[in-house]
């Protein structure tokens, strides 16, 4: 059975994803994504540990063995991603029974929570997978899928983001399937493995060479890289409370975890940073987007887009550390994506929480609610004072780590962005704590105090959950830090592996 | 590792915590119990360090005492009891948490024995004590409270930035003296000095001070900037700059004061002048000089606390702080005007008060160390402040025309903080030796020599006449800018007449160039910020199109410079 664990980890929310379909009492569907969210939970826990002790963990699909077969690779690389999904997916579980019943229509809501396991499913895959057309299939189920979900948003103009999303996001991953393509061109094999062998020479190859740029350009599309960004804030912000938790938790992460894996793993850091010198347009992109996504951010009136503004700057943040290259730059960026993730589904979670009992988030229809509602603001305050990386919340470990690799390869204009986006974290969370705690609420707010619904347990428990790690992995960053070591050691160290 | 915990600071910050989930006398007293805590603890703590803690790699040492940090932290907590007495009327947990937590976070970074520790404590004063800011809830206090976080984090971002050049020049995190042969030095002095408003950086304490709370701004005057006077001692004493600094600092905002009309406005400048002569202290280095910036930030802590309070109450009670508007309010609140008297009294460095015997001393280490352009300077300053913290501030509010505003007198907790303020600034100045004992250098000084004596008291008259020949002459309404009144009237006119002439330009340019100018900038913020807002270019919803157009470039511009 434990040697079946890779397919098992992508399998358990493949085959709950029509079983949601087919069964119509009301909560079935919403507990086989309970089911599928924990069995991914525990494969991704178990491979973890045997990973730990026992090294990369291959597995070949139905036997066939690679590079002919699908091959799925587990190795300190891949780990983080897969707990962090599973996590992220159990959480979301655990708050989505509430949300869902509160704005998805009845007949939709199996359809959501088919769409969300096959998110996980997609998800999962494109993080386990050791082949780069399977890596293709998976990006595209995990797409799809989250296409669908966003459509489902409650006003008409999620229809719209999704439609936007859907355009660019195609030309995305048509632009890696001509990556890929190209690169199946030159070396005859889609293994990453053996594709990292056969290009370890002929770096002066032109097809080569643009199978790179094509892979990477579309890749960030879907990391949402400035100025590739512009379906992130209407996604995000339109999307079902319980779909943009998941996705802004791990939608783009997996996107980076596939740019290093591409990166390190199969073209090889000596093609990729040395001879096309990816790193430089990669850190001036995310100086970039790490000034405009915060500037951006400190003018949204609404709270959702102001979250998913100060996302385009986070992604900045970690397309830092990758393209910095080096151990330390590639383990912070592993440890901002991890904590980033917790973070900001802790606060689009809370936000979700708000819609339910408030029916909006403005910024003007939250004014002077802290007093009404002091637990969930705690909360939100909590969670962006990570944003902002104050202490002793996870947002400061990883910045800290991160302004250490930028000091030690000396790149101090993006460490100026850094900080200036920094100050204007500031700036954003500031608003949200001055509107809510020391504006007046509105006239129209002081008749109907008694009209919202009560608070939903299972919600407040996941939004608290999330901002308890945030501020555990503050204070003890072992755990995180490990992991992100050592997923940044196994992508420098071994080429091939 | 469980050390950590004995940490005074620590007591407070967490201790805040459970304010919010107690109700009426329960919180009051537990409020009060807090920094008597602290106190207890940190009396009963010995000299060392303790509290050691490893963070990736980084060795952390989060509490040190010796006696340098402990005369602070003493004064710090003393302080806060103070002001938990004084809000003893407030019914806002916000204010009581915030105002806690700030206090605690100013000790606990007193105590931090490396620069990351000292950094995550700094970063903590500036967060909480903005909340204190905004706690007056007015679109004025939110904007200045924006603006004064905004450069505390900058302060602390250079803090940090001072921190890993250190860390990866020199390999290590300690907090000692620095030298500024390096740039970790540059950045590090920049943050301390933007915390301890150095002239140019120091706009962040008028700004905001005076719109805080009248609670609020009692507990602002406290730790922030004294914070910045001793990790200036710890890490820059004998620094040949903060002389100068020092002595910038308590001549420029002496005329701002005199000519301003918010009493707490008047304080905040006359804050930033006592914070100059704290600072020429550390720049001379000697340990004379250390010891009277110690035993100066001590006295100075409890006297400008005093003379916030005696403004607050009046704000509490009256509703406004001009100058203009107050006077004749010995009537109505007959103690706090003693209260104040005594204050300024003290800030004035009246004989047999706590100004005069901690101040002499670094008025005494600047001669003692033969600097005497600076200690002439730093006369001419002290005289000023007689002017406006010793005559002013109680002169118009309490004295003056009666502008006819009858009130109550302040609440029991605010004369009793106030009382217990006066009676030490009294106690100080009669009996200085227990203070000196607890200086961080064994020095034998004596304040009441004739000399000391009678050159202040010399200062102190001829100010006082001057003021008194001015008011009676009609040349001192608080309205108008162009009387300047100091002690150098009588001994330097030059100065004041350039002065005089400069300012008056300067009001004549602000007037003329001003509005344009203002416009000019509210435009270019309009243009810049437009494509950001949520309608703008760039925030708005891209069409389809132009996000395909930018993939299409990007993939171009990438081909360009990549493939070769």
């Amino acid at each position: 059975m434990t040697a079946q664990l890779p397919a098992l980890q992508v399998a358990i929310p493949l085959a709950c994803a029509p079983l949601c379909v087919l069964f119509r009492v009301r909560f079935v569907p919403w507990l086989l994504f309970v089911v599928a969210a924990v069995g991914s939970l525990v494969c991704a826990a178990l491979l973890a540990g045997r990973v730990a002790s026992e090294g990369t963990v291959r597995y070949a699909m139905g036997d066939w063995r690679a590079p002919a077969g699908i091959e799925f690779v587990v190795s300190a690389f891949n780990t983080p991603v897969l707990l962090l999904v599973s996590l992220a997916a159990t959480v979301t579980a655990g708050y989505a029974r509430r949300s869902v019943a509160a704005e998805i229509e009845p007949r939709r809501r199996r359809l959501l929570y088919a769409c969300l396991c096959l998110t996980l499913a997609g998800l999962l895959g494109l993080a386990v997978t050791g082949d780069v057309f399977n890596a293709f299939v998976f990006l595209e189920i995990s797409s799809l899928a989250t296409y669908t979900m966003i459509a489902m948003g409650q006003h008409r103009r999620a229809l719209l983001a999704a439609f936007r999303y859907v355009v660019i996001g195609t030309v995305g991953a048509v632009f890696v399937l001509i990556g890929i393509g190209l690169a199946y061109a030159v070396t005859g094999t889609l293994n990453m493995a053996d594709l990292a062998e056969r290009l370890a020479e002929g770096h002066d190859n032109r097809a080569l060479q643009a199978a790179v740029v094509f892979v990477f350009v579309g890749l960030a599309v879907k990391m949402a890289v400035f100025p590739l960004h512009a379906w992130l804030p209407g996604a995000y912000a339109e999307a079902p409370s319980v779909v943009s938790t998941f996705i802004a938790a791990t939608g783009t992460k997996v996107a980076v975890y596939v740019f290093c894996r591409f990166a390190f793993t199969v073209f090889g850091a000596a093609l990729v940073f040395g001879v096309l010198r990816i790193d430089r347009i990669g850190l001036a992109l995310a100086a970039l987007a790490m000034l405009v996504g915060s500037a951006a951010a400190c003018f949204q009136q609404d709270l959702r887009y102001l979250l998913a503004w100060s996302s385009v700057a986070q992604i900045g943040y970690i397309l830092a550390g990758v393209s910095l290259a080096t151990a330390s730059g590639v383990s912070a960026a592993y440890l901002h994506l991890i904590n980033h993730a917790v973070t900001k589904a802790a606060l689009f979670a809370a936000a979700g929480l708000l819609v339910m009992q408030l029916g909006s988030v403005r910024l003007s229809a939250l004014a002077g609610l802290g007093r009404r509602m002091p637990w969930t603001f705690a909360a939100i305050v909590v969670a962006g004072l990570g944003l902002v990386g104050v202490p002793p919340t996870a947002g400061f470990v990883s910045k800290w780590a991160l302004v250490t690799a930028l000091v030690e390869r000396g790149m101090w204009p993006v460490l100026v962005a850094m900080l200036a986006s920094s100050l204007l974290a500031l700036v954003y969370v500031g608003r949200i704590i001055e509107v809510v705690w020391f504006r007046e609420p509105p006239a129209s707010a002081e008749l109907e105090p008694t009209q919202s619904p009560a608070t939903p347990a299972s919600m407040v428990a996941a939004i608290w959950f999330l901002v308890l790690l945030t501020v555990y992995f503050g204070i003890d960053p072992t755990f995180p830090g490990g992991l992100a070591d050592a997923a940044a050691s196994a992508l420098l160290g071994s080429g091939g592996e | 590792m469980s050390d950590v915990l004995l940490n005074p600071g620590l007591v407070l910050i967490v201790g805040a915590a459970g304010l919010p989930l107690l109700r009426g006398r329960a919180q009051q007293l537990y409020l009060l119990a807090l920094p008597l805590l602290a106190l207890a603890l940190l009396v009963r703590l010995s000299f060392g360090e303790r509290g050691r803690l490893s963070l990736f790699g980084l060795e952390l040492v989060t509490i040190r005492l010796d006696a340098l940090s402990f005369v602070f932290a003493l004064a710090f907590l003393i302080a806060a009891v103070l002001a938990v007495i004084y809000s003893w009327h407030l019914r806002d947990a916000t204010q009581h948490v915030s105002a806690v937590i700030y206090a605690g976070a100013a000790t606990a970074a007193l105590l931090a024995g490396d620069l990351i520790t000292l950094f995550v404590f700094w970063e903590l004063t500036a967060v909480a004590s903005a909340v204190l800011i905004w706690a007056r809830r007015s679109q004025a206090s939110y904007r200045a409270g924006l603006r004064y976080l905004l450069i505390q984090a900058l302060s602390g971002v250079l803090l940090l930035g001072g921190a890993v050049l250190q860390h990866s020049v020199e390999g290590h995190i300690r907090f000692e003296l620095m030298a500024l042969d390096n740039p970790a030095g540059w950045f590090v002095l920049l943050a301390f000095g933007i915390k301890g408003a150095f002239p140019f950086l120091h706009n962040w304490l008028q700004d905001s001070y005076p719109e805080a709370t009248p609670t609020g701004t009692v507990w602002l005057s406290v730790y922030t900037t004294k914070l910045a006077v001793y990790a200036l001692a710890r890490g820059f004493a004998g620094t040949e700059l903060l002389v100068w600094v020092g002595v910038a600092m308590t001549l420029f905002p002496v005329f701002y004061a005199v000519i301003e009309n918010d009493l707490r406005r008047v304080l905040s400048y006359s804050l930033n002048n006592q914070i100059g002569f704290m600072i020429a202290g550390v720049g001379v280095g000697t340990e004379l000089a250390i010891n009277g910036a110690a035993a100066h930030a001590f006295a100075h802590i409890i006297y400008k606390a005093l003379l916030f309070m005696a403004m607050g109450a009046v704000l509490h009670r009256v509703g406004t702080i001009k100058a203009s508007e107050l006077g004749g309010l010995h009537k109505s609140m007959p103690w706090t005007a003693r209260f104040c008297i005594v204050g300024s009294a003290s800030i004035s460095a009246v004989p047999l008060l706590s100004g005069f015997v901690t101040k002499s001393m670094i008025l005494a280490a600047v001669a003692e160390d033969g600097r005497w352009v600076a200690f002439a300077l730093l006369l001419i300053a002290s005289a000023g402040v007689v002017d406006h913290s010793g005559i002013k501030i109680p002169f118009f509010s309490f004295f003056a025309h009666d502008s006819g505003l009858r009130c109550r007198e302040a609440p029991a907790g605010m004369l009793l903080a106030m009382g217990l303020a006066a009676a030490l600034c009294i106690g100080i100045g009669l009996y200085p030796q227990p203070l000196y004992d607890l200086l961080p250098y064994a020095v034998e000084y004596v304040p009441y020599t004739a000399s000391h004596v009678i050159t202040q008291a010399q200062l102190v008259l001829f100010a006082a006449a001057a003021f008194s020949f001015l008011y009676r002459r009609g040349l001192y309404p608080p309205e108008i800018r162009s009387v300047n009144l100091d002690a150098d009237v009588v001994y330097r006119r030059a100065l004041p007449y350039g002065w005089h002439t400069a300012s008056r330009a300067v009001e004549r340019l602000r007037l003329t160039a001003g509005p344009p100018l203002r416009r000019r900038a509210a435009s270019t913020w309009v243009a810049t910020t437009g494509p950001l807002r949520p309608n703008g270019r760039l925030g708005t919803a891209w069409s389809t199109h132009l996000m395909v157009w930018c993939i299409v470039l990007l993939l171009g511009a990438l081909i360009l410079l990549t493939v070769r």
